[in-house]
């Protein structure tokens, strides 16, 4: 593949990337209240490693984010039917969820529910299963054309 | 009783041990034991005060199956048969068969097939009857094909068992409909309840299944071609099975409903019409075989019909002379089976053209035959049994009773004639075995092996059943009493006092017999003068033409049909999988008027939905006619962004956002897939086949629309929705209602959807991956 001069692209990428990944963890915790959710979240989040991907290669990127993505799949159900499996442990049904408020020290009154931890295992998966596919076949064609 | 049905099979399990050391001992020896137990055990019921017993023993009672058994005389002739000629068939293969064969395999078989029979004429349940007469059919089918690296047993088994389990199955319908309509599935207590079957609507039915099952195994015309096949057997198992038991057990299934059926006056000409054609026309086709067991076989099968037919008759002297006939047939049968596997023993070939003149190499065996033969023949001499069973048969044919129904009575005058008919045929091929055999010019050179006498052993069991022939020939009233009687008087249901005598004096039997044999004598001396016949009757007809020419078609037909509606085009099972829907869905919707329009529950149109839905039918139309296939991949996510435009007007800002980006990302992996892909290539398809397609996909796109439209139009229920949006921030503490039914109310669905994700990750990375070692073999 002939390395065309793309400055541009990469210095942009540095920037738009933090403000995709910021979007999408956005996405993620406001999606109880507002659109959003953990769906969107992990498409979003993919979006951002895609584009660095593009912009600076599989082996630079591969070293920044030392992840390998099939491994975040069984995370991300594994969380999953945790949040699910965890409410045997207090005596109910299988995802049954629940909500409380607390006082934490920086942001003060905040929800916290354990749907969000299912989200969480919904937004990992939805990562490893975007990457894992665009990867694979990328690579598949980077096979081929070497 | 239980004990000596299942003796044989428990034997089987331990036989496979056994064979182990066939070197030292030969198998057979044990088995012999076996059905030698069996024989003593049961030979203690016999004697004039027999009564008949009943063992019950549970095994499904809530479905009425139970090992019932009921030993009246008829079983207990079929049962003696059984293991009597059962212990001489066992003994008769350990020098017949060597230990260089399979012995365990044959052996297990055997049993298996020893303990079935035992059970079909002991059970008086019908379920458990059944189960054991297909047992016995499989155990046969087995035999058959014992030495299976052989093409013709292999067509032989194959075929018994078509036959044969075809009719098993008519069978058991019969069986499961008289169980169902009597309510009992004990066939003593059917007997008590004959009336309810006689006078159901279905009778001709149950009894036309019921007879299917008796012909078939008794192969009865025109069933019968199984059996000449079967000769393909070993020879023990060709004088066990296709003489003495198995051919019986249509007999015996006959017999024993005969209490049931006898007074309809059908089951006369049904059972008696199929038995006499069958008796002509097996014993006419004896005498064109060449092979020594083919003789046997067509000799076997006409006598079967002689068998059947008196059974028909269902007068005294009729069941009496079949019963009689049923222990006749199974002495000089089994007996002529077994001269016939020493003469393949001993000079290695069965053919009749070849063999001629054994008499002075093989003297005993020939005894042997002579005494069998002539006793199968009806030879008049006074220490034969056949002649008696024979005689009792013309006597029998002569005394019908009276019958209103034309076709019977036209059967009566006819039967006395064809009787005559099938004896002649029957004394013809009796000679033509004895004297093709032993006597003439011996052609030794032709003969595969030097003829000589068999070893003592093989010839004990033929000698002990010649023996019983002239036993029963000399003292024929040594087994009247204490054993015909009682099985003739079980068929018959009333006691039965008849007396066995060589002499009656000059009466019509004796003239039919001397017919019999001058006719006869003058057929066999002029044998070769007029063998041109058969190239008349039946020539080319033959029902083994019938029966491979169904059995090729069966293939080719089914075969076609496969191949018509599967051909492997996608395409195609497309066209019908949307076609049936089309027809069954508008054909139902139709009928039940289930399309329903109302525009009360319907909103205002805006301008925005009208044009967004303009923009996605033009590209949708777009996209069918791109040439090009990334064009029409472009094209294709107009719809769905239009789509996630569509979402925002009806206000689902979750939706909207994730069709973006899903649309998003399957445009790029389309894109991504179809690179490899060759250039879109236009396809040369019919314009009948094009029009087929276009008529099918407007007719599915109205039917779903009509569908949508009339599901909108008919609310029956209010909906639901309500509830969650009351409930979602109070329960999920959220105000994302979609959100909170994701993740809260309807976790369960979003769980396993991300699991179908994963799936699909790992599918496509399995499938990328592991994909190179199949190229690299190629």
């Amino acid at each position: 593949m002939i390395k065309t001069n793309d400055l541009i692209l990469r210095t942009t990428t540095t920037l738009i990337a933090f403000i995709l990944f910021g979007f999408s963890v956005y996405l993620f915790f406001a999606g109880h209240n507002k659109p959003g959710g953990g769906f969107i979240g992990g498409l979003m989040t993919s979006a951002a490693i895609v584009l660095m991907y593009m912009a600076y290669g599989m082996e630079s990127v591969a070293k920044i984010i030392p992840i390998n993505f099939r491994v975040v799949i069984p995370i991300g159900l594994l969380i999953a039917v945790g949040t699910g499996v965890g409410s045997f442990i207090f005596g109910q049904p299988f995802l049954s969820q629940t909500f409380a408020y607390f006082q934490l020290p920086i942001l003060g009154k905040t929800e916290l529910a354990t749907a969000l931890l299912f989200d969480l295992g919904v937004y990992l998966t939805v990562i490893g299963v975007t990457m894992t596919i665009i990867l694979t076949i990328a690579q598949d064609r980077k096979d081929e054309t070497a | 009783m239980l004990f000596a049905v299942l003796l044989p099979f428990l034997a089987s399990i331990f036989i496979p041990f056994l064979a182990k050391w066939k070197d030292r001992i030969h198998t057979g020896i044990f088995v012999t034991l076996v059905p030698l137990v069996i024989f003593i055990y049961f030979i203690q019921f016999l004697g004039t005060g027999f009564q008949p017993e009943t063992r019950s023993y549970s095994w499904i009672p809530s479905l009425d199956m139970n090992m019932n058994f009921y030993l009246d005389g008829l079983s207990l002739l079929f049962v003696l048969l059984i293991s009597g000629i059962g212990t001489l068939v066992a003994f008769y293969s350990i020098y017949y068969l060597h230990k260089s064969e399979q012995l365990g395999n044959f052996y297990v078989y055997f049993l298996i097939f020893m303990g079935s029979m035992l059970g079909v004429v002991l059970s008086d349940n019908v379920f458990v009857l059944y189960s054991f007469w297909e047992f016995t059919s499989l155990s046969s089918f087995l035999l058959i094909g014992y030495w299976n690296h052989r093409r013709g047993s292999r067509y032989g088994a194959l075929k018994s068992m078509l036959i044969t389990v075809f009719g098993g199955l008519s069978m058991l319908g019969a069986l499961v409909f008289m169980s169902v309509i009597t309510n009992t599935a004990s066939i003593q207590q059917m007997i008590t309840e004959k009336s309810i079957i006689l006078n159901h609507e279905f009778f001709p039915l149950i009894m036309g299944l019921l007879l299917l099952g008796a012909f078939t195994k008794s192969a009865q015309f025109p069933f019968h071609i199984w059996l000449p096949d079967a000769m393909e057997a070993p020879t023990p198992v060709s004088a066990y099975l296709h003489s003495a038991t198995m051919v019986k057990a249509g007999i015996y299934l006959v017999a024993r409903n005969i209490p049931i059926f006898a007074d309809s006056e059908w089951f006369f000409v049904i059972v008696s019409g199929f038995g006499i054609i069958t008796l002509m026309w097996a014993s006419y086709m004896a005498v064109r075989q060449t092979d020594l067991k083919g003789i046997l076989a067509f000799s076997t099968i006409s006598q079967l019909g002689m068998i059947m037919a008196m059974l028909g008759f269902g007068t005294k002297v009729a069941i009496f002379a079949a019963v009689f006939h049923i222990l006749n047939h199974a002495t000089f049968k089994g007996s002529l089976f077994m001269v016939a596997g020493i003469v393949d023993h001993e000079t290695g070939s069965r053919d009749i053209r070849k063999l001629g003149g054994l008499m002075t190499f093989m003297p005993i065996t020939a005894t042997l035959a002579i005494l069998a033969t002539f006793s199968m023949a009806g030879f008049p001499l006074p220490f034969l049994n056949g002649f008696y069973s024979k005689e009792m048969f013309f006597d029998a044919t002569l005394d019908l009773e009276s019958t209103s129904n034309a076709l019977a009575g036209f059967m009566q005058q006819a039967l006395p004639y064809l009787a005559v008919f099938g004896s002649i045929f029957t004394f013809v091929y009796s000679m033509y075995f004895f004297f093709g055999t032993f006597r003439g010019k011996a052609q030794i050179s032709e003969l595969p092996k030097k003829p000589h006498e068999a070893p003592i052993g093989m010839l004990i069991s033929p000698a002990v059943l010649v023996a019983g022939v002239i036993i029963i020939g000399l003292f024929p009233e040594l087994i009247n009493k204490p054993f015909i009687s009682h099985a003739a008087a079980s068929i018959y249901g009333g006691e039965i006092d008849k007396h066995i005598y060589f002499w009656h004096g000059i009466n019509l039997p004796l003239i039919m017999s001397i017919a019999v044999l001058a006719f006869g004598t003058i057929l066999v001396l002029t044998r070769t003068k007029w063998e041109a016949i058969y190239r008349f009757i039946p020539g080319p007809l033959s029902m083994n033409k019938v029966y491979d020419g169904s059995v090729k078609r069966a293939e080719t037909y089914s075969e076609r049909i496969t191949k018509t509606y599967m051909n492997g085009s996608l395409g195609r099972y497309f066209r019908l999988i949307l076609g049936a829907i089309l027809i069954i869905t508008f054909g139902f919707m139709a009928a039940t008027t289930g399309f329903e329009f109302n525009m009360a529950y319907s909103a205002e149109i805006t301008l925005a939905e009208i044009l967004v839905a303009i923009m996605m039918a033009v590209a949708a139309v777009g996209t069918i006619l791109a040439k090009n296939r990334v064009a029409a991949i472009i094209i294709l996510g107009v719809v769905g962004y239009g789509l996630a435009i569509l979402f925002v007007i009806y206000r689902a800002p979750d939706l909207a956002l994730t069709q973006l980006i899903v649309e998003t990302v399957t445009v790029a992996l389309f894109l991504m897939v179809f690179n490899h892909l060759p250039q879109l290539k236009m396809r040369k398809q019919a314009w009948s086949t094009k029009a087929l397609n276009l008529i099918i996909s407007i007719g599915f796109g109205a039917l779903m629309t009509l569908v949508a439209i009339s599901a909108h139009s008919s609310k029956w229920f209010d909906s639901i929705s309500s509830y969650f949006v009351e409930n979602s921030y109070k329960l999920g503490g959220g105000d994302n209602i979609v959100n909170v039914i994701l993740v809260d109310m309807r976790g369960l669905d979003t769980l396993f959807e991300i699991a179908v994700l994963g799936i699909a990750a790992l599918g496509i990375y399995g499938m990328v991956k592991l994909r190179s070692n199949k190229e690299e073999d190629a």
